[in-house]
C-alpha cells in the first residue's frame, strides 16, 4: 500500500547503465545466486515430484524401504482410487485368471487379488467439490462486484468501517464460526447440504473479493463513467457497459483465487458435511485401502487435486501477491 | 486516499450537474442495493453465530443431549483458565507460531533477496517457489507423512540415514515432530514472505543505493539503512498474516500428527475441534473458541500498531 505510492525517480536515470554492474565480479555473483536459486527450487519441489512418482507406483513400490527413485509406472494407484473392491477367494482368483472380458483395471485390481464392485466415492466427491466450489465462487464474485463497484465509487456513510469489518470476517478462525453455523445448520435442515456449504463459503470468499475487486476498480479511471453518464447512460449502463469490460483482469483473477481458496478448503468441509455434499479435501486421508494406507491412492488422488492449482497459480502469477494478501497490497 | 477525496468531489459534482437531483437519489439507492446483500450474508453467516456462540460459552450445553443450554455464567472460562492442559495447548501453539513464523521470515527475506535482481529464468523460478503455498494443506500433510515416513519415506535417505533402525522416526517422537511441523510450515509459507519481500524490494527507488555507493557504504550498511527499512512495512505484514494463520492452525498439523505422539503436537485449533465435534461439549468449546479469538484480535492488534509506527517513521 504504502510502498507503490511512492515515487520512481530511479526510473528516469535508467538510460545509463551503472559502472560497476557490467564488471566481472557482478556477472558472477549474479551466476551464483542464479546456481543457489535452481538449487533451492529443486529442494522446494523434491516433495511434489516425489508424490507424483508415488501415484504412478505400484503398491510394494510404493512401500519399497529403501524407497525406490526407479520404478515400472503403473495406474493402480488411479484404480484404486476410483474404485471400490473386495477380496477375491483363492478358487475365484483361478476363475477370474480364466477369464478373457477383464478390463485393464479388472485385470490390475486383479494382480493383488481383488476384484471391482463399484465406483468409488471419490468421483463423486470430486464432482461436490466443483459444484460447491463453482457455486459459491459465482456468487461470492458477482456480490462482492457489486459492493466493490460501490465502495470504489460513491460515498457510503462509515466506509472505512465497513471494508474494515469485511476484511476481518475472513481472520476468523474456521473452528470458531464452525461451532454455531454447525448448530444454525442443524436447526434449519443446512447441514450436510451443498446449499450449506455454498452459503459459507459464499460468505467467507466474498469478504475476499470485495477487497481485491476494489482494488482493481480502484484503478479504472472514473472519467470514463463520467462521460459516459454526460452522454446520457444511467449509473447501471455505465457500470455494465464500461466498468465491467475494464475490470475483466480483476474480475478473473478473484474468480480464480476464490475457486482456489474452496477448493482447498478443509476445515469447514470436515465439520460441516458427512455424505451427502462431503468434498474431496476430507476424503484424501481416509483412502485407507485393506492392508494399511494405499499411498499410491493417496498420492494418486493428490496430484488430481493439485494438477489445476499448479496450473493456475502459473496463469496468474502476475496476481499472485494480490490474492493472497486479500488485494491489501497491489504491486506484482 | 487522495484519490478517493477528489473522486468524492467530481461524484457530487456530477450529481448537482445537469439538473438531477433524481440521479444523486438513484446513485443513493444503487449503493444501497449494492453492498446490502454482502452485509446481510455477512450478519447471517458470521455475526449472527458468534453472538449465539457467546451465549452457548456461558451455558452447559452438548448438541447430541436433548437437554436445552443451561445457564452457568462464567464457569466454562474459569474451567479452562485454571486447566494446565489447556495452558499447554496454548503454549505449544504460541511456540509453533513463533518459531514458524520466524524462521519463515528469514526464509523467505533470504529467498527474495536471492532472487531480486533478474537473471535468465528467474521469473520461472520464482514461480516454481511460489507453488507449494497454492496447496490445499491437507493434501500437503499427507504427501509429507508419506515423506516423513521412517520405512519408505524419502526424506531419511535424502538426510543420510540409510539404517532404518536409527534413523529418526519424524512423527513418532514429540521433539522430532514439532521440528517435523515446523518443516513443512516453512516450506508450505516462506514463500508467502517471499512474494510480499519482493514487492517491497521492487519499491525501492535504484538512487538510494546509488547515493550509498557514490558514499562508498559498504553493502552491510546498505542492508542495514536503506533495503531492511524499506521493506519492513511489507514484512510486518507478512509476519501479521502468518501469526494469525499460525494461531489457527489446525488443518495441517491435524493431517500431519493429529496431535500426537500422545498430546506433543496439540495445538489449540485442534483441541478445539475434539471438544466441539468429538466430545461435544458445546459450551465449554463456545467459550474456549472466544478465547482463541481474543489471543488472535490481540496479536494483530500488536502488530497493526507495530506497523503503523513503521510506517510513520
Amino acid at each position: 500500500m504504502a510502498a507503490t505510492s511512492q515515487p520512481q525517480p530511479g526510473y528516469y536515470v535508467n538510460y545509463s547503465t551503472r559502472v560497476d554492474k557490467v564488471g566481472l565480479r557482478p556477472r558472477i555473483n549474479t551466476a551464483i545466486r542464479a546456481i543457489i536459486a535452481v538449487i533451492i527450487t529443486i529442494i522446494v519441489l523434491i516433495p511434489v515430484v516425489w508424490l507424483g512418482m508415488t501415484a504412478f507406483k505400484s503398491r510394494p513400490d510404493a512401500v519399497a524401504s529403501p524407497p525406490r527413485v526407479f520404478f515400472e509406472p503403473t495406474i493402480e494407484g488411479f484404480v484404486f482410487l476410483l474404485t471400490d473392491r473386495r477380496q477375491l477367494s483363492e478358487s475365484e482368483i483361478a476363475e477370474y485368471r480364466e477369464r478373457t472380458d477383464l478390463s485393464l483395471p479388472d485385470q490390475i485390481v486383479l494382480e493383488r487379488g481383488q476384484a471391482i464392485i463399484g465406483q468409488s466415492d471419490f468421483g463423486r466427491q470430486l464432482l461436490n467439490s466443483l459444484i460447491i466450489a463453482g457455486a459459491s465462487t459465482f456468487f461470492s464474485v458477482f456480490f462482492g462486484l457489486l459492493s466493490a463497484y460501490a465502495f470504489s465509487r460513491f460515498d457510503v456513510p462509515g466506509k472505512d468501517d465497513l471494508l474494515f469489518f469485511i476484511l476481518s470476517q475472513r481472520m476468523l478462525p474456521a473452528v470458531v464460526v464452525s461451532i454455531p453455523v454447525f448448530l444454525m445448520y442443524r436447526e434449519v435442515g443446512l447441514h450436510d447440504t451443498h446449499f450449506g456449504m455454498i452459503l459459507l463459503y459464499t460468505s467467507f470468499n466474498l469478504s475476499f473479493s470485495v477487497w481485491l475487486l476494489k482494488g482493481f476498480i480502484d484503478e479504472i479511471p472514473r472519467e470514463y463513467e463520467e462521460a459516459a453518464l454526460v452522454d446520457g447512460y444511467t449509473r447501471l449502463q455505465a457500470f455494465r457497459k464500461i466498468v465491467l469490460p475494464q475490470a475483466v483482469t480483476g474480475i478473473a483473477a478473484t474468480t480464480v483465487f476464490a475457486l482456489i481458496f474452496s477448493w482447498n478448503e478443509y476445515a469447514f468441509a470436515l465439520f460441516l458435511t458427512s455424505n451427502v455434499a462431503r468434498t474431496a479435501p476430507p476424503s484424501i486421508p481416509t483412502r485407507l485401502g485393506t492392508g494399511g494406507i494405499e499411498w499410491a491412492a493417496v498420492a494418486a488422488g493428490s496430484l488430481a487435486f493439485l494438477i489445476p492449482v499448479v496450473i493456475v497459480t502459473f496463469a496468474l502469477r502476475k496476481h499472485l501477491l494480490r490474492g493472497v494478501t486479500f488485494g491489501a497490497i497491489r504491486k506484482g | 486516499m487522495s484519490q478517493v477525496s477528489t473522486g468524492r468531489a467530481s461524484s457530487q459534482q456530477m450529481g448537482s450537474g445537469t439538473g438531477s437531483a433524481r440521479r444523486q437519489l438513484s446513485d443513493v439507492r444503487i449503493t444501497q442495493l449494492f453492498i446490502l446483500p454482502t452485509i446481510v450474508l455477512l450478519i447471517v453467516m458470521n455475526i449472527f453465530p458468534l453472538i449465539y456462540s457467546l451465549f452457548l460459552s456461558f451455558t452447559e450445553y452438548s448438541v447430541i443431549a436433548n437437554t436445552p443450554p443451561i445457564w452457568v455464567g462464567l464457569d466454562n472460562y474459569t474451567r479452562i483458565l485454571s486447566d494446565a492442559q489447556f495452558w499447554e495447548y496454548f503454549a505449544f501453539t504460541g511456540r509453533y507460531a513463533v518459531v514458524s513464523v520466524g524462521l519463515q521470515t528469514v526464509v523467505g527475506f533470504g529467498l527474495a533477496m536471492l532472487v531480486r535482481n533478474k537473471f535468465k529464468g528467474s521469473p520461472i523460478i520464482t514461480t516454481l517457489i511460489l507453488v507449494p503455498m497454492m496447496l490445499s494443506p491437507i493434501v500437503v500433510a499427507q504427501f509429507w507423512k508419506l515423506i516423513f515416513n521412517p520405512s519408505y519415506g524419502i526424506l531419511n535417505p535424502l538426510l543420510g540415514f540409510t539404517n532404518i533402525n536409527t534413523s529418526p522416526e519424524w512423527l513418532g517422537d514429540g521433539v522430532l515432530a514439532f521440528w517435523a511441523i515446523i518443516i513443512v510450515d516453512v516450506w508450505m509459507w516462506s514463500p508467502f514472505v517471499m512474494l510480499l519481500v519482493l514487492a517491497g524490494l521492487s519499491a525501492i527507488p535504484e538512487y538510494l543505493y546509488e547515493a550509498a555507493s557514490i558514499d562508498r557504504a559498504s553493502p552491510w550498511f546498505q542492508f542495514r539503512r536503506i533495503t531492511l527499512p524499506q521493506v519492513m512495512p511489507l514484512l510486518l505484514i507478512a509476519v501479521l498474516f502468518r501469526t494469525i494463520e499460525a494461531f489457527k492452525q489446525f488443518d495441517l498439523v491435524y493431517g500431519l500428527t493429529g496431535g500426537g505422539p500422545g498430546d506433543a503436537t496439540k495445538t489449540i485449533a485442534i483441541r478445539l475441534y475434539e471438544l466441539a465435534f468429538q466430545d461435544f461439549n458445546t459450551g465449554q468449546s463456545s467459550a474456549l473458541a472466544y478465547i482463541v479469538l481474543v489471543v488472535i484480535i490481540a496479536v494483530s492488534n500488536l502488530y497493526i500498531r507495530a506497523l503503523n509506527k513503521a510506517r510513520e517513521g
